[in-house]
């Protein structure tokens, strides 16, 4: 199978796992909050087709409800950062001079600080009482607007490679304005970076979003995400008890398999 | 009086209790969960230390962690005084410290000079101090010694459990020690090694000198998944405080490994923030504060799940304050914590709160929903908290839960009081209800739900104010326990803390070590060290 027929097998997984995720509601049997008391750390049946959690949650419906949190807020969290990437890079590149220095310095500072503390005193500082749905919104929004220094330096690359372009000198040289010449010259020619700086995110969020539910930082109880799902695999012996908890991990690997499958390779972004 | 008999017939029974084929000598290898901070007896402040402490220390006299009972140990006697002030030791004759000098009543005098020296900063002294002023010790002979202290103390001789004395004269100063093994090599992050002491003073029934293992090296190891993973491999011969996914697996596994020494002494706890100052609304704050919003909390909180999904069924639904299994503190009186969600729901009509729609609200419209905080990375609490968050929804009332990691979570507590309520465990070592006094008196820091006050806000927190410096003082332990007990009644009819469970303790103790009996008392699996042996062929671990 060539390459191509690779991609869209994988466009097609994930499209598949995208549509379970937002028809979440219609496919779960059972919400996903719901202790069924009496059968806790069920193995899969036909009544929980992956068993049940440790305080008797159905895992199906946590793991397409965690689906939803995770494969729809990820992609949003990827946006902004490549957005940020684009839009500081592509300036700090055109324009140069002390701009440049300030927009890299920032860049060197952010990179310099560890993400996870960084993170981990945001959320302590917002309110205690977010619901679950905002604590969701708020922890991918502080991966997107955390998460774009690694992008802004090769995006920046690639624009110091554009800007003595002759498309460039030729629009300086009519009397473009620096603003016109980013939306209209820039930004088309820098679409393919920025197209796989974000698919690149896409998993990298899902994963900072699974280590930050792990701490406990994440999403909020009860609200399912595979970061917190993934915390039941904390104890390897319990899992080798319970293999059917090994799903949300399976699923994981497959969704970053694929994204980087349908990456375009490198020669055809050149 | 405690009779010396008593440790005399346990000696006997420990001893008929071993089988033919155990013998002295070996090693006894566990683990210590943290590293030591100090040897030095008089200031141990963590729980490797006092591990090590109660290993190596010979004290005057020992609480037997199975009977609960005071027993006979350097002092073969012991009075208090009528006012509670003064204590005469007979001092058992002819032992000697690990190094050969021998133990006076000097030695006493010391320990107690420099226990109570304020410039010695011990934490094991601030038990003693109850007033203002010195102690004083007299040593009219080598074998009597008789200490006073300025104010009364209650529960004064069960103190000296705690206190290894020190030699006065040994050139190696608190390395010198009295109990059944001293310290022979320390390597820090390593492991404390343990050796017999030649000197040590108890004897089995047939005159052979205790303790009969020859050594104890007890590796320093905070991870406790590697910890059983060693137990298992037969490198461990016991492990202390397994938690309740552990043991139940180790259980399946090897079920003559698992002991479960029954309900322990700590408690898990809800609590309402209840500080005057706490940046909440009004409604939450007249919600926190009313007698019958917390009962009903409580009686909607269904305790027996929480013990049999989070515990595995290794935990016992919480009454109060005091475990059951602390026999003489426990107010045997108090009502069973009973699940009644119905009951619960008309508790809160009764107070004004009405449900439509299965959703709770108060007089003024508003719903009832709060948050429930608790440290991240502990897995048993979050489920505590997931579970209150279901039970809670059956009477229509929203939680939200938070978790945060201890830091975060302590400075909102104790320093800006900005959370609803609160799931946290109460660690509780000691018996005597004085080691609660910072938690029941309204000025104290530790009176979680509403701290420091500078006068009682209720009339009732007055009340407990009151018991429990009377309790302190009184002349009798009936007297304290009936004061002690109403004290217990007042906090189950107003509910500050909403008592959770009571875990058990669970240990896992090798086939290779006879004479093993954990208690729910701290050290829990190895309080009879000196007695414990190794058993020729050891079948170690679950794995050979």
């Amino acid at each position: 199978m060539n390459a191509r027929g690779l991609r869209v097998i994988s466009a097609v997984v994930l499209c598949a796992i995208f549509a379970v995720g937002l028809f979440a509601g219609t496919v779960s049997p059972y919400p996903y909050a719901k202790q069924f008391r009496e059968r806790p750390n069920a193995a899969p049946s036909s009544t929980h087709l992956l068993g049940t959690d440790s305080l008797g949650r159905d895992l199906f419906a946590r793991l397409i409800y965690g689906t939803r949190v995770s494969l729809l807020l990820a992609p949003a969290a990827a946006l902004v950062a490549a957005l940020l990437a684009g839009i500081l890079g592509g300036f700090a590149g055109l324009v140069g001079g002390w701009c440049e220095k300030s927009i890299l310095a920032a860049t060197d500072l952010s990179m310099a600080l560890p993400l996870l503390f960084v993170l981990l005193a945001l959320r302590a500082l917002l309110p205690l009482d977010l619901s679950p749905v905002l604590s969701v919104i708020s922890t991918f929004t502080l991966l997107g607007l955390l998460g774009w220094p690694s992008s802004l330096r090769v995006v920046l690359a690639a624009t110091k490679g554009l800007r003595n372009s002759d498309f460039l000198l030729l629009a300086r040289a009519t009397g473009c304005s620096r603003w016109r010449m980013i939306v209209n010259h820039l930004l088309p020619n820098l679409r393919p970076v920025l197209f796989a700086q974000f698919w690149i995110s896409i998993p990298v969020f899902v994963l900072a979003e699974a280590t930050l539910s792990m701490l406990g930082l994440g999403v909020i109880e009860p609200l399912p995400s595979w970061g917190n799902l993934l915390r039941g695999l904390e104890d390897i012996s319990a899992v080798s008890a319970n293999p059917w908890r090994l799903a949300p991990l399976v699923l994981l690997i497959l969704v970053v398999i694929c994204f980087q499958m349908i990456l375009p390779a490198k020669e055809e972004t050149a | 009086m405690p009779s010396p008999l008593k440790s005399l017939t346990l000696t006997t029974l420990l001893a008929l209790a071993l089988p033919v084929r155990a013998q002295t000598g070996g090693e006894l290898h566990f683990c210590l969960h943290g590293e030591p901070k100090t040897f030095n007896p008089i200031l141990v402040d963590d729980e490797a230390s006092e591990h090590v402490r109660y290993l190596t220390g010979g004290v005057l006299v020992r609480l037997n962690r199975q009977t609960q009972e005071l027993e006979p140990s350097l002092a073969t006697s012991w009075n208090v005084s009528r006012d509670r002030r003064t204590i005469t030791f007979h001092l058992r004759k002819g032992i000697h410290f690990s190094d050969g000098t021998p133990f006076r009543s000097e030695d006493v005098a010391y320990t107690m000079r420099l226990l109570m020296d304020p410039e010695t900063h011990s934490p094991t002294g601030d038990a003693f101090r109850s007033g203002e002023g010195t102690i004083q010790v007299q040593t009219p002979t080598p074998d009597v010694a008789a200490i006073t202290f300025p104010a009364p103390i209650a529960g004064l001789e069960r103190l000296f459990d705690q206190v290894a004395i020190l030699s006065a004269r040994s050139p190696k100063r608190e390395m010198a020690v009295l109990g059944p093994f001293y310290v022979a090599d320390y390597k820090a992050g390593s492991h404390v090694l343990l050796h017999k002491n030649p000197n040590y003073w108890r004897h089995d029934t047939q005159g052979r000198a205790l303790p009969y293992v020859g050594s104890i090296r007890l590796d320093i190891q905070r991870n406790r998944d590697i910890e059983l993973l060693r137990f298992r491999r037969g490198e461990l011969q016991l492990i202390n405080r397994l938690d309740a996914e552990q043991f139940e697996r180790l259980q399946r596994e090897n079920p003559a490994v698992t002991r479960n020494a029954g309900t322990g002494l700590d408690a898990e706890e809800l609590w309402f923030n209840q500080t005057p100052t706490a940046p909440l609304s009004a409604s939450k704050k007249a919600w926190f504060g009313m007698k019958q919003f917390r009962k009903a909390i409580s009686m909607a909180i269904n305790r027996g799940d929480l013990c049999r999904i989070v515990y595995a069924g290794f935990a016992k639904p919480a009454y109060g304050p005091v475990s059951p299994s602390n026999h003489f503190w426990f107010n045997a009186a108090l009502e069973d914590p009973k699940y009644d969600p119905q009951g619960a729901l008309r508790l809160l009509a009764q107070a004004g709160f009405r449900l439509e729609n299965d959703i709770l609200q108060d007089r003024a419209g508003n719903r009832v929903e709060f948050t429930v905080v608790t440290n991240s990375g502990n897995g048993a609490r979050e489920k505590i908290a997931t579970m209150i968050q279901q039970d809670l929804s059956e009477v229509g009332i929203k939680v939200n839960v938070v978790t945060l990691d201890f830091p975060s979570l302590i400075e909102r507590i104790t320093r800006t009081f900005d959370y609803d309520a609160c799931v946290l465990g109460l660690v509780n070592t000691d018996l005597d209800p004085n080691g609660q006094m910072n938690v029941w008196l309204s000025s104290s820091e530790n009176h979680q739900w509403n701290p420091s006050q500078k006068t009682p806000a209720t009339a009732w927190e007055a009340e407990i104010d009151k018991l429990m410096r009377e309790q302190a003082s009184a002349p009798t332990e009936k007297e304290r326990k009936a004061k002690f007990d109403r004290v217990q009644q007042i906090a189950s009819e107003q509910q500050p803390f909403i008592y959770l469970i009571n875990k058990d303790v669970l240990v896992a103790v090798s086939p290779s070590v006879v004479g093993a009996a954990p208690v729910v008392l701290e050290p829990w699996g190895f309080w009879n060290a000196d007695t414990l042996r190794l058993g020729p062929a050891p079948e170690l671990g679950v794995q050979k």
